[in-house]
């Protein structure tokens, strides 16, 4: 099996704290992977080395074999790694047409273009009615992303996270929030992701960690208790102990 | 695919020029015709206009915050004043493009100090720019005048065929021009994949970030596309004016911008032109009723703004102009004003 993501020894510190301690994950391609853990064990900090937002003090982050350790954010994503954001992170004033397209743009080289008008690639148009069709946004497009319900601004984040073609997605808590009746849509468009596609999941949502993830990695205090497969994770005591208390978790 | 080319529609829906637009642009030149002693202050106005536009661009698109605005114009205008006084460059249109370069190298150069940091930071920094080089100015007085200015300057025919008259009617029509055709540039600009990201990164730059727009290298492009309107709008100044003095660099000037802007809005493009024309026309106003409080009420007006909302005041102001579109060109051609800051 091929690594599609991997951290050798990853280290972070703020200050005097150690928020991930010499954190060696590999993620095989195309797997359904989650990484779980409570609250405060540093999961988001994991993400946000992984995408670029934060440096890892030591250590190594390779995407398909390559270093990109040093890369900037915006050229991890041309790479292939994508995410979504625990709290949405969209643009307020613009609509889900305009989110979209500017990712599909983006990821196409054409984002830089300044002498064309928006729209008028009919391969870019193309790309933008799909993924907005699949998301269930069609009939809100041209509505300002602010004014969408709740549960249409987390497909979008996730569209948005799509939009860039990822080889690999980050999917921070990606039910987070939203109510019942809209959770299916979501549940629905992250289990029909295609397969060559590697997902690393950061979720809290145990029935939804054990009903996608094929591998399980579990965090506590920035370093890696276990990794195993969900029924293996699930049976440990230690993981019990320390992240589902005494709760049986059944499988 | 019907989608697609839905999605195609709607995508240009911004970018399609609006009836109000057109008939902005026909009241403006008719303007032209209309007041043939008022070219001196229309063109100012017009000036005013185009560096208000500049400010757009960063502030309203970008979200850029400056407060040295004035640097650019200041060079811009410097650059136009030498190059006609020493003769360099004696045909005023390829002057202008020069001076707005000049301006544009020193945008560039600072964009690296301006990107990094926040909003105070970037009030500071761009502050201090436009300060230290007023007070550069001042000091190699040998090259700019000093506190005398450029005198002496003496233009030369646009194209070699159009001399600036003593009534300003050339200037004005060359500045019309001008500020068309940058604004055309600038609208084309603004409806591209480009401009939509810079919105993207003022609405949320870690996402923007995270869907593969390179920030920092689009914002040094704005800031320096910005910086070049300001220089022409500064050699604009020098250029139908014939001087260059000092104040060309102060920090009312920037803080003027400022004020324009809050009028006129941000995000629009329209913003500067409109808060152009009412902020000077105001100021106008207010000094022929009371030549020495006009600031006074400059600053009551602008308190009312922010109280009562631009966007409402926008509303009223639109209210009888649309009702009279909406009569000849149906309820879609309605002038509505986009706000990103309201």
């Amino acid at each position: 099996m091929t690594i599609a993501l991997e951290t050798q020894n990853l280290e972070k510190q703020f200050g005097g704290l150690r928020v991930t301690r010499d954190l060696s994950l590999r993620i095989e391609q195309g797997a359904r992977h989650a990484l779980i853990g409570p609250n405060g064990a540093g999961k988001t900090t994991v993400i946000n080395q992984l995408t670029g937002v934060l440096k890892p003090n030591s250590g190594r982050i390779l995407l398909e074999g390559e270093d990109i350790t040093d890369l900037p954010v915006h050229k991890r994503v041309l790479r292939g790694l994508s995410r979504t954001f625990q709290i949405n992170q969209l643009y307020p004033d613009l609509t889900p047409l305009e989110t979209i397209g500017l990712a599909v743009s983006e990821r196409l080289g054409h984002g830089g273009d300044w002498w064309r008008r928006m729209g008028t690639r009919s391969d870019v148009n193309g790309e933008i009615a799909d993924l907005l069709a699949r998301f269930h946004l069609l009939d809100v497009m041209n509505e300002q992303t602010v004014t969408l319900p709740y549960g249409k601004q987390r497909l979008l984040e996730i569209a948005v996270a799509i939009a860039a073609k990822p080889r690999v997605l980050l999917l921070d808590e990606p039910a987070a929030g939203v109510p019942e009746s809209e959770r299916h849509d979501i549940l629905a468009v992250v289990g029909s992701l295609p397969r060559d596609v590697t997902v690393l999941l950061i979720e809290h949502d145990m029935d939804l960690v054990f009903s996608f993830a094929d591998r399980i990695s579990v965090l506590v205090s920035g370093a890696l208790l276990i990794e195993g497969p969900p029924e293996q994770v699930a049976r440990d005591p230690q993981v019990k102990a320390v992240y589902l208390g005494e709760e049986a978790v059944n499988v | 695919m019907s989608a697609s080319s839905d999605v195609g529609y709607h995508a240009q829906r911004q970018a399609r020029w609006h009836y109000g637009e057109v008939a902005f642009w026909l009241i403006v030149l008719a303007c032209g015709f209309a007041f043939p002693t008022r070219y001196l202050i229309m063109t100012d106005i017009l000036r005013l206009a185009l560096f208000a536009m500049s400010l757009d661009l960063v502030l309203g698109y970008a979200g850029i915050v400056s407060l040295g605005h004035a640097a650019f114009f200041g060079v811009g205008a410097y650059a136009a004043g030498l190059l006609a006084l020493h003769g360099i460059i004696n045909e005023p249109v390829l002057a202008l493009i020069v001076a707005g370069l000049a301006a544009m190298v020193l945008g560039f150069a600072t964009s690296f100090l301006v990107i990094r940091g926040v909003d105070l930071t970037r009030l500071m920094v761009t502050l201090g720019i436009a300060l230290l080089l007023e007070a550069l100015a001042e000091r190699f007085s040998n090259i700019t005048g000093g506190t005398d200015g450029l005198q002496g300057i003496e233009m030369q025919p646009i194209f070699g065929e159009i001399p600036f008259d003593m009534f300003g009617k050339a200037g004005f029509f060359y500045s019309l021009a001008v500020l068309f055709v940058l604004f055309l540039f600038a609208r084309r600009v603004v409806h591209s994949p480009f401009g939509l990201s810079l919105r993207a990164i003022k609405n949320n730059p870690l996402r923007a970030a995270a869907i593969g727009i390179p920030v920092n290298r689009r914002l040094i492009a704005i800031y320096t596309l910005a910086a070049f309107y300001a220089g022409i709008a500064g050699a604009l100044f020098t250029q139908t004016t014939a001087i260059a003095s000092l104040d060309v660099f102060a920090f009312e000037r920037s803080a003027d911008l400022m004020l324009v802007l809050v009028i006129g809005g941000t995000g629009y493009l329209y913003g500067g032109l409109i808060g152009a024309v009412v902020f000077r026309l105001l100021q106008e106003l207010f000094s022929t009723i009371t030549p020495q409080y006009w600031q006074f009420w400059i600053g009551l007006v602008l308190v009312v703004i922010v109280l009562v909302g631009r966007q409402r005041l926008h509303r009223w102001v639109l209210y009888v102009p649309n009702l009279i579109i909406k009569q000849i060109a149906g309820r879609k051609a309605v002038v509505a004003v986009p706000e990103s800051d309201a």
